[in-house]
């Protein structure tokens, strides 16, 4: 009778089912190149799914886990990179992701983010009623929308990874439930962020309306072949313009940067790190994507408004820097800066977008981001440490509360001065290696006076960190303070946020002595999967 | 007589919504309000993608819209959430009321 039953139900679906095979064909999928993102993905559901059939996990095993995810997620990149070096970069699941050395470049810059943002995080979480799973598991959450941006080959892919990454970011920055900053940073963020995306998917909308399609291989080829040079097309140029908006505000770049003070200093402190370090390097990815990759066709239409982006971020922010009283705020500042010397290294790059010679562009802002996240995470952990200090668990990172940091604790001074030299772009240290890189990309295709306002903004930069120098080694610690580290109620520097600021205080110098293996890596990336 | 409705007459509505929904963020401030202002530039952005679609005679542009939808869903349950919890503490907060990062 069942039997019977099933017989009669397969002969009758049976037709309907061969004409779905006709019209569907699920595209084929290389799971292991897509390895690292489904390592986090992993350990992201897994960390929930025990974290929550569990009770506390012992100190720190959180974030262990976390970081060897990451670290995981990081080493396979590696080995895809070797493939891609040996058969070449190709495109994955029908051409909606790239595989190539951009975007594995860029998930190891990410990767190596979440590792030491975790370490950083664990205790800053110590204690506060976030103390769990959920933290870690929006980081690697994050990380794999930041890296399906880094390696989108199709503009509705780019956006779903962008609004992964922010989802997870809105959160994060509003995570801290006991303080009305972080609330309020997180709905700021929210506010604009959602502004921004919708921008961004109204100009993509746009140019599938131009284009005819979303893939970005295939509308790399529509430009070039239908459109008139004479006769530009008007969706087209709306879409590009309404990207550019979304971008702009995704990277911080002026003036689309206001919400970066307020974000920054209101998030709590690794949490910043995680937005200045991965929610950057995967913006950067995702403009080089839309501009350099699929839009080389319209580069003389978006490279000046690039020129301008860049021009402003990099005074708005040195000049804003010097006047804060906050170093969270400054920080945030200078990451506008930073944003600039990347915009920078964009701009060169639209000189010779879409042609054989691709030029430096691309490699000096994918070495830029690596060497920047590395950097300010390690800057923005030592505000963490600062910051919550006893008696100050606020978080309060006032330029004041850093007054005689190097009578108080040495170590931490000297690490701080070496990452704010390096974010100076001081030589021997990885911030003159990626300085560098951004204005020599410019000066090689006669870019000058972008060239020289860059140097001019890094000199204004400069007097910046110098303040908070100062302030380290000249100003004398407050009444108290050293007797109340001795006592182990003032600063505390604990074994994994100590790592981690170590781990970058020694990338930062041992890539501003040795760059030239990184460089060479970081001029691969010039090569983008079709 | 009017002939029949063009898909351009969806895209000259989308762009209407777009701009409503835009300068209602920036002039309205309320949370909420500037909440469902974003949802409805989101929802201009999928109107646009069907109706360019529709012109194009190519599904890629409706199936986009499913993302969006759900893109927009999940950002529903994370806005909600911070709103609420903004509003828990500050029971009628405007946008001018959080004003304690400054500088």
């Amino acid at each position: 009778m069942i039997a019977d039953l099933v017989s009669q139900i397969s002969t009758h679906e049976a037709p309907a089912q061969a004409l779905l095979a006709q019209t569907f064909v699920g595209p084929e999928v290389n799971w292991f190149a897509l390895s690292p993102m489904l390592t986090l993905l992993a350990g992201a559901l897994g960390m929930m799914l025990v974290g929550s059939l569990t009770s506390t996990w012992p100190k720190g095993l959180y974030a262990l886990v976390a970081s060897v995810t990451a670290g995981t997620a990081g080493a396979l990149a590696m080995v895809q990179w070797d493939d891609i070096t040996d058969n070449g970069p190709t495109t994955l699941v029908g051409g909606a992701i790239a595989f190539d050395t951009l975007a594995m470049f860029l998930t190891i810059t990410i990767c190596i983010g979440v590792l030491l943002v975790s370490m950083l995080t664990d205790s800053f979480l110590r204690g506060t009623p976030n103390e769990g799973p959920e933290i870690y598991a929006l980081y690697l959450v994050a990380a794999i929308g930041g890296i399906v941006m880094a390696s989108a080959n199709d503009l509705i892919v780019l956006f779903l990874g962008l609004e992964t990454l922010s989802l997870a970011l809105y959160v994060l920055a509003a995570s801290n439930r006991r303080s009305l900053a972080s609330a309020e940073s997180g709905i700021k963020y929210f506010v604009l962020g959602g502004f921004a995306s919708a921008f961004f998917l109204y100009g993509i909308a746009l140019l599938y309306g131009a284009a005819g399609t979303t893939n970005i291989t295939e509308m790399v080829t529509t430009f070039q072949s239908e459109v008139d040079l004479n006769n530009p097309n008007a969706l087209a140029l709306a879409g590009l313009a309404l990207l550019i908006v979304g971008l702009g505000f995704k990277v911080a770049a002026a003036p689309f940067h206001v919400w970066t003070p307020d974000v920054y200093q209101g998030a709590p402190s690794p949490v910043t790190a995680f937005m200045a370090s991965v929610g950057k390097a995967a913006a950067f990815a995702a403009m080089l994507r839309v501009l350099v990759t699929a839009l080389p066709f319209f580069r003389d239409d978006w490279r000046p408004v690039i020129w301008v982006l860049a021009v402003l971020s990099l005074l708005v922010g040195s000049f804003l820097a010097v006047v804060q009283t906050d170093v969270k705020r400054m920080l945030a500042y200078s990451s506008v800066t930073h944003a600039g010397f990347l915009l920078v290294g964009v701009e060169a790059a639209g000189h010779t977008a879409g042609e054989l010679d691709p030029g430096d562009g691309m490699s000096s802002v994918a070495l830029y981001l690596m060497l920047y996240s590395v950097l300010v995470i390690g800057m923005i952990g030592v505000v963490t440490i600062v910051s919550r200090a006893a008696g100050n668990r606020d978080g309060d990172s006032s330029l004041d509360s850093f007054k005689g940091l190097a009578k108080r604790r040495p170590a931490l001074a000297l690490g701080f001065t070496v990452l704010l030299l390096a974010g100076a772009g001081v030589p021997v240290t990885s911030g003159f290696i990626a300085k560098f890189g951004v204005i020599q990309a410019a000066v090689e295709v006669e870019s000058y006076a972008l060239a020289v306002i860059a140097m001019v903004a890094a000199v204004v930069a400069a007097f910046m960190y110098l303040r908070i120098m100062v302030n380290m080694w000249l100003a004398p610690p407050e009444e108290g303070a050293i007797e109340a580290d001795i006592a182990g109620t003032g600063i505390l520097i604990n074994l994994s946020s100590g790592l981690a600021i170590a781990a970058s205080v020694v990338f930062t110098l041992f890539v501003g002595v040795f760059p030239s293996w990184l460089i060479d890596a970081a001029e691969t990336v010039n090569v983008i999967a079709r | 007589m009017i002939g029949a409705i063009e898909p351009s007459w969806y895209l000259i509505l989308a762009a209407l919504l777009f701009s409503i929904g835009a300068s209602g963020l920036l002039i309205r401030r309320n949370p909420l309000i500037m909440f469902m202002c974003i949802e409805l530039m989101l929802n201009a952005a999928n109107l646009t993608f069907v109706a360019l679609a529709t012109k194009l005679g190519d599904i890629n542009g409706q199936t986009a819209v499913f993302f969006v939808m759900v893109v927009a869903a999940a950002e529903v349950v994370v806005g909600l959430g911070i709103i609420v919890s903004i509003l828990r503490r500050k029971p009628g907060a405007t946008a001018d009321d959080l004003a304690e990062l400054k500088g």
